[in-house]
């Protein structure tokens, strides 16, 4: 856990309202883990205030690269900056995922900008682990296949792909797999965790869930960002103990 | 030049002015990965309650402008798991530590200084009796002038420590409460804890904190805390410890020429976990470009007008 002052090196617009940010951030670059992310200040005023938490989308070599969508103030404002800008990020935070085990196949299920995490997470998959990633958006214009592969892809105006949501997708594509000896990787609004989560503990899938809650400092002192624990013993907090959690622990 | 940065609070010295705020590094464990913490004046721990609290659910904090609204909700270990597992971890940290104690009876605040008192790594108590965020032993006791005196008399009457009343923003008057302190053998106040306020989205039309209201924070507090500081300052003779919106070095300054004789850092932790030290630095810059040798000179050296 650093604070490094990074230098932009490129904004693309993958679609859109869809973002990459790439920066020169090595400190960050050789330690982060997929899954884990980074707390952003966008400014070096008091507006916005805080920082803003982003999951690390890649790293190459000694750059890190974001995904983002515009969502409020901070994320318009990261919108904006140009070549040679200086980001101050603080990072790696969080667990990560885990993808230690001896699964055959991971299943990723991404819904929006949810999809951030997985590029990085699919280049650091075992070798002999197969991947299939199952996205999501509201039209076709919110599905983000960047540097993702085996994509099967739903929205919900039927714009492309399976018309519908992208849990029901996977749980109608499920059956036609020959394993079924994988581990599902999921990240993206409540709702869809929710739903997936549901099946994921009927069939007791192996289901890493990767959740967001609003935060301060990203690294455990503000405690802002609680997520109740599935036994009833009171909190976890997403910047410490997650934001990436096994479906039978949380209540999302 | 070298510059004399110690500071008193009633008995207790300080090896410079600058605090970092309970609430807002936890029991050290965290930021201290980012500063040496026995650089800074020390650190006042998170409110402990006799019993464990889980805190209130998502959503606890959110940004509003140049501040945050938080309603944690006093969320900690509980006091025996404070002795057991986070002292052994502060006592290591080679700072002053001041224990800032919540309870929602003055039994409680009794039964916890009672206690505390009994661990020597423990140099001060701060009182938290100005939660915003709890229904009970928050604002009940933090806006009640006898509640804060029987609190004080009967906290004082079981510790020779240095005690420190946190005083709520949310009063009339907050020089009324800081004489009651005083009165009451209290040994310092620290000003301001935050002020209650609230965010609604107008799309849902739903509060943006699950509590509805949140202690207020942040630079867009720091001018009432300044005014706050100052009316203690002008009116009752105790030590005060300003909080309020320190972004950076020329804000600690202001805060310690209003009448603050240190200050907690509390907000900034969260956005510059290196704020302590780079303030400290500023301060000393400062000393030396206006010639003051003790720091502590800087204290209510307001100028109100000019003859």
């Amino acid at each position: 856990m650093v604070i490094e002052k990074a230098r932009v090196i490129s904004l693309s617009k993958i679609s859109n309202n869809y973002y990459l940010i790439k920066v020169h951030s090595p400190l960050i670059a050789r330690e982060i883990k997929p899954g884990q992310f980074c707390n952003i200040k966008v400014s070096d005023t008091d507006f916005p205030l805080l920082r803003r938490p982003f999951s690390i989308c890649d790293v190459e070599n000694d750059n890190l690269i974001f995904a983002f969508d515009i969502h409020g103030e901070g994320t318009k404002i990261l919108a904006s900056k140009k070549p040679d800008d200086i980001l101050d990020i603080l990072g790696p935070l969080g667990n990560g995922f885990n993808l230690e085990g001896s699964y055959e196949l991971a299943i990723i299920i991404g819904g929006g900008i949810g999809i951030a995490p997985f590029p990085f997470l699919v280049k650091n998959l075992p070798n002999n682990v197969a991947v299939k990633c199952f996205i999501g958006g509201k039209t076709s214009e919110h599905l983000i296949k960047y540097n993702l592969k085996n994509i099967y892809t739903a929205t919900d105006d039927g714009s492309e792909g399976f018309h519908g949501n992208v849990v029901d997708l996977f749980n109608n594509e499920i059956k036609n797999f020959l394993t079924k000896n994988f581990r599902i990787f999921a990240c993206g609004p409540t709702q869809m965790l929710r739903s997936l989560q549901k099946i994921a503990l009927e069939k007791n899938y192996d289901c890493q869930l990767s959740v967001e809650c609003a935060m301060a400092c990203g690294f455990g002192i503000c405690q802002g960002c609680p997520i109740e624990k599935s036994n009833g013993d009171g909190y976890y907090l997403v910047c410490k103990d997650g934001p990436i959690f096994n479906a039978d622990m949380i209540i999302v | 030049m070298e510059i004399d940065l110690t500071v008193q609070i009633g008995k207790l010295k300080l090896k410079n002015p600058i605090l970092l705020a309970s609430g807002t590094v936890g029991y050290g464990n965290e930021i201290s990965q980012f500063i040496d913490l026995s650089k800074i004046g020390g650190i006042v721990t998170k409110s402990i309650s006799l019993k464990p609290r889980k805190g209130n659910p998502p959503q606890r904090i959110c940004e509003t402008p140049s501040g945050m609204l938080n309603a944690i909700g006093l969320a900690n270990v509980g006091l025996e798991a404070f002795i057991k597992e986070k002292i052994p971890f502060l006592k290591k940290l080679n700072t002053t530590i001041i224990c800032n104690i919540a309870a929602s009876s003055i039994e409680e605040y009794v039964e916890c200084t009672k206690v505390l008192n009994e661990e020597e790594s423990i140099a001060a108590f701060e009182i938290n009796v100005s939660c915003p965020n709890v229904k009970e032993g928050g604002l009940e006791f933090g806006n009640n002038l006898d509640a804060v005196a029987r609190i004080t008399e009967k906290v004082k009457s079981v510790t020779n420590k240095t005690v420190i009343i946190k005083l709520s923003p949310n009063v009339s008057r907050i020089s009324d409460f800081a004489k009651v302190v005083k009165e009451n053998g209290g040994d310092a106040v620290s000003a301001i804890n935050t002020l209650v306020g609230t965010s609604f989205n107008i799309w849902t039309r739903k509060p943006k904190i699950k509590n509805i209201t949140g202690g207020l924070s942040g630079p867009a507090i720091k001018p009432i805390a300044l005014a706050k500081v100052l009316e203690i300052s002008r009116n009752v003779d105790i030590p005060i410890i300003g909080i309020g919106g320190i972004m950076n070095w020329k804000d600690a300054v202001e805060f310690m020429i209003v009448g603050a004789s240190a200050v907690q850092l509390g907000t900034v932790n969260f956005i510059n976990p290196f704020a302590a030290l780079e303030i400290l630095d500023g301060m000393k810059t400062y000393c030396e470009k206006m010639s003051i040798s003790k720091i502590s000179e800087l204290t209510a050296s307001y100028i109100l007008d000019e003859h």
